[in-house]
């Protein structure tokens, strides 16, 4: 007796936004483009930092144009979103022991974002001190 | 009374699964599986599904409830409300039918990890044990959880997308292994592989999705820092053993 | 093909003898026929433990005796002593093969107390023993891979010729294909029967299969009456709660908050548990003592029936957590309680079957080639009442000698008469594709059927049994069985016919239904989880037997008498908390 056919499904090509988890994924693996962006866009100031009055003065006018705020105003929120995201994610890469006693999630993911918000700090007050 | 809506496929007969409607007793104490029963006895004999333990530990009864995964035998009736209730079988599986899906796939995967203990040498006489302290059972009881539901492949989009990724549960297992002391094997051409833990995208449904709270995702980014700390001590050339 | 081992079942007992057969001669063909998916097995429920001798203090003696009286001296003394004798040995291979064992700080493997056992020997894996020991088992046997896998096939028939077996017949449940599978020796492994009883902490797929193709291939069944009615299980569901949870110190108190045990000879109380005592008696003692309460008014009414209380709320969460997190799991899940802060509402639910195939102490049958080990048979080592945490290690000692004697006989048995194989093989495909194709049955359901099956044993072959009842349900069982041949089937398909499986669940559940009645009436003597209410007392003079329930000429089942082997311990009195 040959087997009678099973159904295979196929998958919708809207699956990611049938789910407010996959959607997040998907959201988060798209904002790599801009974190992408958003060096891309440091590796370009430096250089024309670097570079001398010249080109500092074109990249600044560069970087005023409107369009490009606005691009920076939308990397910024995506990278945001994607460090957060990310962070949340880290308890489950680390497994922190400590005598025994393991230490919750939770705890790992703030200790993470502590560290953000302090580097940020830092940052914020090398380049704002001036 | 609460309507079931339960997704019916009769090889032979439907071409697609068809939506069935089945009005049960709504009891606060009937799980989702207590209704499927009530219709398989009093209803309709033909609507095919597996169950066994109905305590959570067989691992038969999985099946999609208002579109989550769920074990049917510990969702109950009443958390749905006046429903209707939408049963329908695992996805990302093929349907044999009704809501049976076909699973050998995930089992031949759950066999490709070496889901065993490996030793090297001589074996301890069967007059004692290896020792093991709780701490280091602690260190991989988690994984050893797994009631092969299949509930975090259904919830995989990856698995869903790309058939060959090894997927939670296998990895899982592999790791259960991995970190019991008593093992000494080596699962890193196994798992270190774009179909084994390259393959997940993180996306982290298969622990939401766990019943026994196994915590796959966890299991596999655990690995992947492993896979890439012993890829790039394998690059060094003092690093290889 | 032919098959050297054929084994049907995939538990604790099946898979323990395909991984016996490999190691004892990997060149052998060995196949597991499992109607489910080997890790979804019921062995997968066990909960509490795994007995077997390691502490100090503790002698392969004690744990005989202790099983011996707990048997209410109707186990097999010799297979006794090969038991626990073997147990330790199993429990360390489990142990070499990964099994995730609880442990002391040291890091050796941990005991606990157990009910009736008079020292501590029960090895656990928290309170998912069964669980464990299953997947480990599962795991270990996939490392064979010579080990084929008939995974969700269903066996509906020995083939047996010249008093030899020469394999099975059986469907496969995806398909609906119906194959003749030639073997040289089969082991049936199919465990237990609860569901012959309308309320049992057994799997729905345990229904008896393996003990109704033995029976009716000519085998007989051993010590059928012996039912154990585990004392806790959770209302409605019938969910065990283990008895791990008393060893831990659980107490056992009616509707006025009295531990109510001490009342029937088990001992008094202490506040911490006291091993062979109180609520660490044994099962049937204490599932007797429920039904007093009940009589006397002293349980608590609920939807589904009376009730006591299982106190644990003076363990703590800690220790809870640590020793028995599943009962708590379970109780969350399927009660909405929390053992921590609340009482746990409990009733006698039936368990386990002591009685089942009649083997040797190799697993061997009447039939040449054929046997059966771990629920599904009666070697006997429970006797009357089965202590708790003696059956799994029955499972994996029974089970590796079945294999090992399997694999022995193997490679002297004669090929499968191919004669036979494809007679009956044929015989029996016309037989089921008629079954499936019935359109013209009565009106009554599979199910119904099912229920008043459960509901006339639960009656006759209840915890206090008495002739009349008895009378009674012998004669029902067999109208039933009627209605049965005749009832009606919605589903007429071949892909996954699950009610088709249930009718054929329903027929291997009939016979064995018939077998416990008949068993109970022969047996007029009150002994283990035999109560006849008729005849109170233990009768050594007539009854240090074993009932043997032959299928008779006409169908029925006809009732022998096999005297007990007694090696050491002559029969005395069961003494609990004295």
């Amino acid at each position: 007796m040959t087997a009678l056919p099973s159904y295979r499904p196929r998958v919708h090509p809207l699956w990611w936004a049938r789910r407010r988890a996959y959607l997040v994924f998907v959201l988060r693996e798209l904002t790599s483009v801009f974190v992408a962006w958003s060096a891309a866009y440091l590796v370009l100031l430096a250089r024309a930092a670097l570079a001398g009055d010249a080109e500092y003065a074109e990249f600044r006018a560069f970087a005023g144009s409107p369009w490009v705020v606005a691009l920076n105003v939308v990397a910024l929120a995506a990278t945001a979103f994607h460090s957060v995201t990310f962070l949340n994610l880290a308890p489950r890469a680390m497994v922190v022991r400590l005598d025994g006693w393991r230490v919750p999630g939770f705890l790992i993911a703030g200790g993470n974002h502590s560290a953000w918000l302090a580097v940020s700090a830092l940052v914020a007050y090398l380049v704002l001190r001036s | 009374m609460i309507t079931l809506q339960v997704s019916r496929y009769r090889p032979g007969q439907d071409a697609e699964p068809v939506f069935q409607d089945y009005e049960v007793p709504l009891r606060s104490d009937w799980a989702v599986l207590d209704g499927l029963a009530h219709i398989k006895d009093h209803l309709d004999g033909t609507l095919s599904f597996r169950w066994s333990c109905r305590m959570g530990i067989c691992g038969s009864c999985g099946m999609t409830v208002n579109g989550e995964p769920r074990l049917t035998c510990g969702t109950f009736l009443t958390d749905y409300g006046e429903g209707p209730i939408r049963v329908e079988p695992l996805r990302g599986f093929p349907v044999i039918r009704d809501l049976v899906v076909d699973i050998d796939d995930v089992l031949a995967k759950l066999a490709h990890v070496k889901p065993w203990l490996i030793r090297e040498g001589e074996e301890l006489p069967l007059t004692a044990e290896y020792t093991q302290t709780p701490a280091q059972l602690e260190a991989y009881k988690q994984y050893s959880m797994c009631i092969n539901c299949m509930l975090c492949y259904s919830a995989c989009p990856v698995y869903a997308l790309e058939p060959d990724f090894l997927g939670p549960a296998a990895i899982a297992l592999a790791q259960r292994y991995n970190l019991d002391s008593r093992d000494q094997g080596d699962r890193f051409d196994l798992l270190a592989t774009d179909e084994g833990v390259w393959g997940c995208t993180f996306v982290g449904e298969c622990t939401s999705a766990c019943p026994k709270h196994v915590d796959p995702a966890e299991a596999i980014q655990r690995y992947k820092l492993t896979a890439a700390l012993t890829s790039v001590r394998n690059l060094l050339p003092w690093g290889r053993s | 093909m032919i098959f050297d081992v054929l084994i049907v079942g995939g538990g604790g007992a099946g898979l323990r003898a395909a991984i016996a057969v490999v190691e004892a001669d990997p060149g052998l063909k060995v196949a597991i026929v499992s109607k489910v998916y080997p890790m979804r097995s019921h062995t997968v429920s066990a909960e509490g433990g795994a007995a077997g001798v390691i502490g100090e203090g503790d002698t392969l003696d004690e744990h005989a005796y202790d099983t011996i009286s707990g048997g209410d001296w109707l186990c097999d003394q010799d297979a006794v002593e090969a038991f626990v004798a073997e147990a330790p040995r199993e429990l360390i291979r489990l142990e070499h093969w990964g099994c995730p064992w609880s442990r002391e700080p040291d890091g050796r493997v941990a005991v606990r107390p157990f009910g009736g056992m008079k020292r501590m020997r029960t090895w656990f894996a928290a309170d998912k023993t069964g669980f464990h020991l299953l997947h480990t088992l599962f795991q270990t046997s996939l490392r064979h891979q010579e080990i084929q896998r008939y995974d969700e096939w269903y066996a509906t028939r020995l083939i047996v010729d010249d008093g030899r077996v020469h394999g099975v017949v059986a469907m496969d449940i995806r398909t609906g294909a119906i194959e003749a599978l030639a073997a040289r020796t089969v082991i049936l492994a199919t465990g237990g029967c609860g569901r012959a009883f309308p309320f049992t902490t057994n799997a729905a797929i345990k229904t008896g299969d393996g003990m109704s193709l033995a029976y009716r291939a000519g085998v007989p069944l051993k010590d059928m009456e012996f039912v154990q009615y585990h004392p806790t299980g959770l209302p409605f569901t019938g969910i065990l709660i283990t008895e791990a949870a008393r060893a831990e110190g659980g107490w056992l108190i009616n509707k006025d908050g009295y531990r109510y045990l001490q009342d029937y000879d088990l001992g008094v109380p202490t506040p911490t548990p006291k091993l062979r005592s109180m609520e660490l008696g044994p099962r049937d003692r204490l599932s007797q003592a429920y039904v007093r309460e009940v009589e006397r008014g002293r349980t608590a009414e609920t939807p589904y029936g009376q009730v006591v209380y299982l106190d644990l709320r003076h363990l703590g969460e800690a220790r809870i957590e640590a020793r028995i997190p599943f009962v708590r799991e379970l109780c969350r899940s399927y009660q909405n309680l929390d053992p921590v802060t609340d009482l746990i509402p409990v009733r006698p639910v039936v368990h386990y079957m002591m009685g089942g195939v009649h083997t040797d102490i190799d697993g061997a049958t009447p039939i040449r080639g054929l046997y059966a080990a771990g629920e599904t048979a009666c070697v006997s080592i429970n006797g009357a009442n089965r202590l708790g945490s003696n059956s799994l290690p029955e499972c994996l000692v029974f089970g590796a000698r079945a294999g090992a004697a399997a694999a022995r006989e193997a490679r002297e048995a004669p090929a499968a008469g191919e004669r036979a194989v494809r007679a009956q093989g044929a015989d029996e495909r016309r037989r089921l594709e008629h079954e499936r194709d019935r359109r013209d049955g009565g009106a009554e359901r599979i199910a119904d059927i099912r229920e008043q099956m459960q509901e006339t044993l639960e009656e006759a072959a209840g915890i206090y049994r008495t002739r009349d009842a008895l009378d009674k349900a012998a004669n029902r069982i067999a109208e039933l069985r009627e209605r049965a041949a005749a009832a009606r089937l919605d589903d007429h398909s071949t892909a996954f016919n699950t009610e088709m499986v249930a009718a054929l669940e329903l027929s291997s559940m009939l016979d064995v239904a018939e077998t416990i009645v008949a068993c109970a009436l022969n047996r007029e003597e009150s002994r283990g989880a035999h109560q006849r209410s008729d005849f109170p007392a233990r009768d050594d003079g007539r009854f240090l037997a074993h009932s043997l329930a032959y299928r008779g000429a006409d169908g029925g089942p006809r009732v022998e008498l096999l005297p007990v082997t007694i090696t050491r311990w002559p029969p005395g009195e069961r003494v609990y908390g004295r």
